[in-house]
């Protein structure tokens, strides 16, 4: 049967990487993002990798008229339907202490906005049957933390909301994989200071694909950032109120 | 566009290069930067792909096919696509690049800006005879050239970046079988042997490796291995290797090398071998082991290459005897035959043969050196800048005689050289007179 994923951010470099290995496998891809000529050109790449269908859709998790062109398009392909989500933004916390109301942009764009979308076509994939649904949040979502706990509780929200989703999808035949990458090598990243262990996209790519096949329920990405964040998650709050981790 | 304040190196790591490095993933922001070198994969040895103390553009995350046209033979990709990654993907559709060289990991921005070559350089020519057509980025607008725009072309190709950043490329590819390869290995037992069977070799690909610590009779003696491209099955190879850590420098001391090199010239039978291989075992052979240049420790290694007229093939008899001498030799020395294939003013290959030997750097390395330079230009030779590191720019300017056109054309795009390298200001490659 084939197979087409819908690739929610996919101008991130991780979704990129991502693309790059479904195709690579034959599956066709949907590349939803803002800048159309990025998308053009990842498209074309996917196609010479082996993607049977690769198109550039426009997707703005803000605007939730740009859902349904999407998900109307992707309808248009028999065989199994997958979503992805890469999308969710990360304003320096001074930033956003400085002019609170980048929070909404912050949780529209981490949570509520690709939530929206995975409730809207959530029936088309139960009719379906077996589809994966591919959430990616952040070890940030795993506890609150002075440096980032805007964008840590916005993804935090879209765990719990992917943990709700897998219980409804799993009884129609379904799937839902939440990824907690750490540190990656992408251009959010690039020049911060403090970064260590730092994976590339196409490993945490790799990962994903593999937790995809064995029907994961909750990946860390690299393996060891289960246990840093169980660690971090076990500490008391009396004593991690106290901590600048 | 964020910066990422880093120290980088050459491949051989005797130079290194402090400054802000960008790395764009989008052709809209690349566009967005003020003009500076442009480096990917840093697999020039010496200072090529150096800017210390200014800025450089990171091209490794552009790195997507623009266009593939099986039926054609075109393919249209940006640049910082490594070459290895556009073999594999395009060799089991029948196409490959039409040149490759030693290391997979080279991007397609540097193969142009390097001009390389690669073991089928006698029947095809250099990697810029290929291209199409280069968009490159002067001043943050884009601007394609094509053959036709003759001298903004030659400077492009073999420009070492001095033109623009090269963005992306259109290449025409060669036919292949499949993505196996056949080759056949034969123990070759001097020099002479050597020289007369790279001439009388008729394969597609063609290279000699040299046991640089032969001498006497035996000088010049090594393996001489012949490929052509197949269809078939080759089991999956194991997967790559990685260096570590820094070796100590008893890795690569004389005597572990000759003892090393006389059991790889052995390992071939006396009657010869033919075998099947996945493509990239033959093309890139160093690729399997990640870092390997690691393996010469902290102070790292030079690459010495040079290329002789045919009529000054003996000059290599005597590099080979200071080289064995010196006993600095590592395993890594290859000779080839050269056609007169160039594509720019500042490409490196000429009709010849061309010597490649690697050098521990530590002891007499940089002397001797010095002396192969020497020699290579008194035999109307010329050095290879992606693998220097050492030379004086009055032994270079005497080889490449293209040099004024070159720099004429560099210093009309780019009158305050904003693309200038550690290199180009060694070599002072930008100067006119």
């Amino acid at each position: 049967m084939n197979n087409t994923w819908i690739i929610l951010g996919a101008t991130s470099s991780m979704a990129r990487a991502f693309a790059r290995a479904v195709s690579d496998r034959g599956d066709g891809v949907l590349l939803c993002g803002r800048d159309m000529a990025d998308l053009k050109a990842s498209a074309v790449d996917c196609a010479a990798r082996g993607a049977p269908i690769a198109e550039a859709l426009a997707f703005d998790a803000r605007d939730p008229k740009s859902f349904q062109p999407i998900i109307d398009r992707a309808l248009r392909e028999d065989g199994q339907l997958h979503v992805s989500v890469f999308v969710g933004s990360m304003p320096p916390q001074d930033a956003v202490d400085a002019d609170p109301s980048l929070i909404a942009g912050v949780v529209t764009d981490s949570y509520t906005g690709p939530a929206t979308f995975l409730q809207r076509i959530a029936p088309e994939l139960e009719a379906r049957g077996g589809a994966t649904v591919v959430g990616v949040g952040s070890v940030a979502g795993d506890r609150g933390r002075i440096g980032n706990y805007v964008y840590g509780s916005a993804k935090a929200g879209f765990h719990t909301y992917l943990s709700g989703l897998r219980n409804r999808l799993t009884r129609a035949g379904g799937h839902v994989v939440t990824v907690k990458p750490g540190f990656s090598d992408t251009a959010m990243t690039w020049g911060l200071e403090g970064m260590f262990l730092v994976a590339s996209p196409e490993k945490i790519a790799e990962d994903i694909l593999r937790a995809v096949d064995k029907k994961k329920d909750v990946l860390y990405t690299p393996f060891f950032w289960r246990y840093i964040m169980g660690i971090i998650k076990a500490i008391p709050e009396r004593v991690f109120k106290k901590l600048s981790v | 566009m964020t910066w990422k304040t880093m120290t980088y190196t050459g491949w051989g790591r005797v130079h290194d290069a402090t400054g802000r490095v960008a790395r764009p993933e989008r052709m809209s922001h690349l566009q967005a930067l003020e003009p500076l070198p442009a480096i990917g994969n840093c697999r020039s040895y010496g200072d090529a792909c150096l800017n210390d103390g200014g800025d450089a553009v990171l091209m490794t995350r552009l790195d997507r096919i623009l266009d593939l046209d099986l039926d054609a033979g075109e393919v249209e990709v940006e640049a910082g696509l490594p070459v290895g990654d556009l073999a594999k993907l395009l060799a089991p559709k029948g196409w490959l690049p039409a040149v490759m060289p030693g290391t997979g990991f080279a991007t397609i921005g540097g193969c142009i800006a390097n001009d390389v070559h690669g073991k089928n350089h006698h029947g095809v020519g250099s990697f810029g005879q290929h291209v199409l057509s280069i968009k490159l980025i002067q001043d943050g607008k884009p601007k394609t050239v094509t053959p036709k725009q003759v001298s903004l072309f030659k400077a492009t190709v073999g420009g070492l970046g001095q033109t623009g950043i090269i963005a992306s490329a259109r290449l025409k590819l060669l036919p292949c079988e499949g993505d196996v390869i056949t080759v056949t290995e034969r123990r070759i037992d001097d020099l002479d042997s050597f020289f007369e069977a790279l001439d009388g070799s008729r394969s597609t690909y063609t290279v000699g490796w040299i046991d640089a610590t032969a001498k006497g009779a035996s000088l010049g003696r090594g393996i001489l291995e012949e490929a052509e491209t197949a269809y078939g099955l080759v089991p999956k190879k194991p997967k790559s290797r990685k260096v570590p850590f820094d070796a100590t420098g008893f890795a690569l001391s004389s005597p572990v090398v000759r003892a090393f090199n006389a059991a790889y010239f052995r390992r071939i039978p006396e009657s010869g071998q033919t075998r099947v291989k996945p493509i990239s075992d033959f093309f890139f052979p160093l690729d399997k082991v990640h870092d390997w240049n690691r393996l010469y420790g902290k102070r790292g290694f030079h690459q010495f290459q040079c290329v002789v007229p045919v009529a000054g093939k003996d000059v290599l008899r005597e590099m080979l005897e200071e080289i064995s001498r010196a006993g600095l030799a590592s395993p890594l020395a290859v000779l080839k035959r050269m056609g007169d294939g160039r594509g720019g003013y500042l490409s490196f290959p000429m009709e010849g043969y061309t010597l490649a030997v690697d050098f521990p750097n530590r002891g007499r390395a940089e002397a001797l050196i010095g002396e192969l330079e020497e020699m290579t230009a008194k035999a109307g030779g010329r050095i290879y800048f992606a693998k220097d590191a050492t030379a004086r720019a009055e032994t270079v300017r005497a080889m490449y005689p293209d040099l004024k056109k070159f720099a004429e054309v560099a210093n009309k795009i780019d009158p305050n050289h904003e693309f200038a390298t550690d290199l180009v200001r060694r070599l002072r490659l930008r100067e006119v007179s």
